[in-house]
């Protein structure tokens, strides 16, 4: 199972000498067209989801579901601006004449709404670029160094140490957060940045272990060993020699623990209210103002289909990897 | 080679080895004992406890009073008979599907390498989000899933959320919709390393495809099919997000999976700290098992 790939002889099924008939070549076609639709469906859900994020709101809840609409930025708008009705007869034609007007306030003059500020939606947005930043950045860190000894030295107990780790990721997270909330509030950490980063780290932490260890494991031994005869100490060798070598699997486990932190949604709830809340959260509840604003939702939900996207085709060669905790490489 | 890694004589002037190693695991260690194992035996002591964040009395303690009403609460065996019943369908699904699928897409055509990684989308969003997404979709009136369906002529006017049974399904069909790519990730993966000349032999001896799959194909891939399966029956049975975004426990308690009956006991209403913390130690009982079968499997995944 951990054979590299390039040691396998690429073996192509349509050239074996038992497969090479008609009917083969038949079936082979027809299953990619198969495969495409099943494609097409499954995404079916993320094409609806970008198309309503740029419908107006009318569209979004239109019945039958439009399937052809005009465009409009108006969810986007929506979600990221406080906005206060304004009628005719309180000059809603005498703002519109405004020469300073960008086009977003045009989009949503035409709706009749003003735009007056930021909405609390840009704070949770910030709040969760922090928290899923630094926390991320912490376990890369933590995780690189822990796995490098694991990987590296003979540890007492390792398989143990090992196990330990993995299993604290296996623990619901409705377990721990009923203490951590009391803990957090003796402690003035509850709704707090700080206190979410924490958590976040340690929730990626054992994920980030693992992975690491995975791929520093790959690393032949010999190139430290040559620099540790050259008069390197550990140190130098480890920074020096490893930690170029290590740089994919970093930049792999760094962004799935961007992606994980980005999204999580239960710690969030449960431990954060107004101040640190993050986006996940804040999606389902802050947007219920004035009747179900679709268009805004989708437009939020945008935030985290967008760079997951970009992420899955970045790592699409380590997804399996990622989503095993490393157990199965290949 | 371990006498160089190990002698430890270079290193004099620097950090002992063994000062390195411990430099380089502890602060892990600490950190998972302080956020996981600490709140893990403070909240097996609060099961033990009747306490309530919200009144202002200490913890009082009660043995196995809490355990004793929830193991005799018939609606708390109700939920976990929901949540096992979602657990069971969705991997079930999963499983059969993302197999399926792994063996459709197995044979490699022009762009077959990006069809495979759209596929793989679905697994990787914020699960809150796809509920809450699915929930615009199940909507009788303006969503697009009934409309869809009447389109291969099947009319619907069913909304899905609204009754019971129905919800259940909903949300398998969610959770199905996410995760039967990571099975098919998984299958992939172990269809790939059965070696070819397996097959040839069996094309010698003219055996027929069913053999191939029953005898060659589903042993080779058999480990990893067990690891999707566990992995996913941990995960059923931690899920949270989705349901809470897609129905949040309703209607009524039809879909109130137990993670989220513990959330509403420990934070919601009477804020019943004591007796949450109890249910939450059954539930990790109950992980446990489920983790413990997926360790040994794995380690035997590894070992072939």
């Amino acid at each position: 199972m951990n054979t590299p790939k390039s040691k396998r002889p690429e073996v192509n099924y349509a050239t074996r000498v038992d497969k090479v008939t008609f009917k083969s070549k038949l079936t082979r076609n027809l299953k990619a067209i198969l495969t495409v639709i099943i494609a097409f469906i499954v995404l079916i859900p993320v094409f609806w989801m970008a198309a309503t994020s740029l419908k107006s709101r009318a569209d979004a809840v239109a019945a039958p579901p439009k399937v052809i609409f005009e465009p409009s930025m108006e969810g986007f708008i929506g979600l990221l601006t406080q906005r206060r009705q304004v009628t005719a007869a309180q000059g809603l034609e005498e703002i519109k004449q405004d020469p300073n007007l960008k086009w977003y306030d045009r989009v949503m003059l035409n709706r009749g709404q003003q735009i007056v500020g930021k909405s609390e939606y840009v704070g949770y947005l910030k709040n969760s670029a922090i928290t899923a930043g630094i926390s991320t950045i912490l376990s890369v860190l933590f995780g690189l160094f822990s796995a490098y000894a694991f990987s590296r030295f003979k540890v007492a107990g390792k398989g143990d140490l090992l196990f330990f780790i993995l299993s604290t990721r296996m623990l619901p997270p409705i377990v721990v957060t009923i203490p951590i909330f009391l803990l957090y509030r003796q402690l003035g950490l509850y709704d707090t940045t700080f206190g979410l980063i924490i958590l976040y780290t340690v929730f990626n932490l054992s994920f980030s272990v693992w992975l690491m260890q995975g791929f520093i494991d790959e690393i032949p031994r010999e190139y430290e060993e040559a620099a540790l005869v050259d008069g390197y100490s550990r140190l130098q060798a480890f920074f020096k020699i490893v930690l170029p070598q290590t740089i994919t699997g970093l930049a792999a486990t760094t962004v799935f623990c961007l992606i994980f932190a980005w999204n999580e949604y239960a710690f969030a709830v449960m431990l954060t209210a107004q101040k640190a809340r993050t986006a996940p959260p804040s999606i389902p509840s802050v947007l219920g103002t004035g009747g179900i604003e679709w268009a805004q939702i989708a437009a939020g939900a945008m935030g985290f289909l967008i760079p997951v996207a970009i992420v899955t085709f970045a790592l699409r060669n380590y997804l399996l990897r990622g989503v095993t905790f490393g157990a199965v490489r290949r | 080679m371990a006498n160089i890694l190990s002698s430890g004589k270079i290193g004099k002037k620097h950090l002992s080895e063994r000062g390195l190693v411990n430099l380089f695991i502890w602060p892990t260690l600490i950190l998972l004992i302080l956020v996981n194992i600490f709140p893990l035996f403070y909240s097996i002591f609060l099961s033990f406890n009747n306490y309530s964040v919200i009144g202002n009395k200490l913890p009082i303690w009660v043995g196995f009073q809490n355990f004793k009403d929830l193991l005799t609460n018939e609606q708390v065996w109700n939920y976990f008979a929901i949540t096992g019943r979602y657990a069971l369908l969705s991997v079930v699904l999963q499983t059969v599907l993302g197999f399926g699928l792994a063996m459709l897409i197995r044979e490699k055509f022009k762009g077959s390498g990006i069809i495979t990684t759209l596929i793989l989308i679905p697994m990787m969003l914020s699960p809150v989000v796809v509920g809450l997404f699915w929930k615009l979709m199940f909507n009788p009136g303006y969503g697009i899933f009934n409309y869809l369906i009447s389109w291969l002529g099947i009319p619907l006017t069913t909304d899905w959320l609204a009754k019971g049974d129905l919800a259940l399904w909903a949300i398998v069909l969610v959770d199905v919709w996410m995760w039967t790519p990571f099975v098919m990730l998984l299958v992939l993966s172990g269809l790939s390393a059965i070696p070819e000349y397996l097959y040839e032999a069996a094309a010698i001896d003219r055996a027929s495809s069913w053999f191939q799959f029953w005898h060659i194909t589903l042993p080779q891939v058999a480990p990893l099919v067990l690891i999707a399966v566990l992995f996913r029956s941990i995960e059923a049975f931690k899920s949270f997000d989705l349901a809470m975004g897609l129905t949040g426990g309703g209607p009524g308690a039809a879909t109130r999976l137990i993670s989220i009956d513990i959330y509403t006991r420990a934070f919601l209403g009477q804020f019943k700290t004591g007796q949450a913390s109890a249910l939450a130690v059954i539930v990790l009982v109950v992980i446990i098992a489920i983790s413990n079968l997926y360790i040994t499997a794995l380690n035997k995944a590894k070992e072939s």
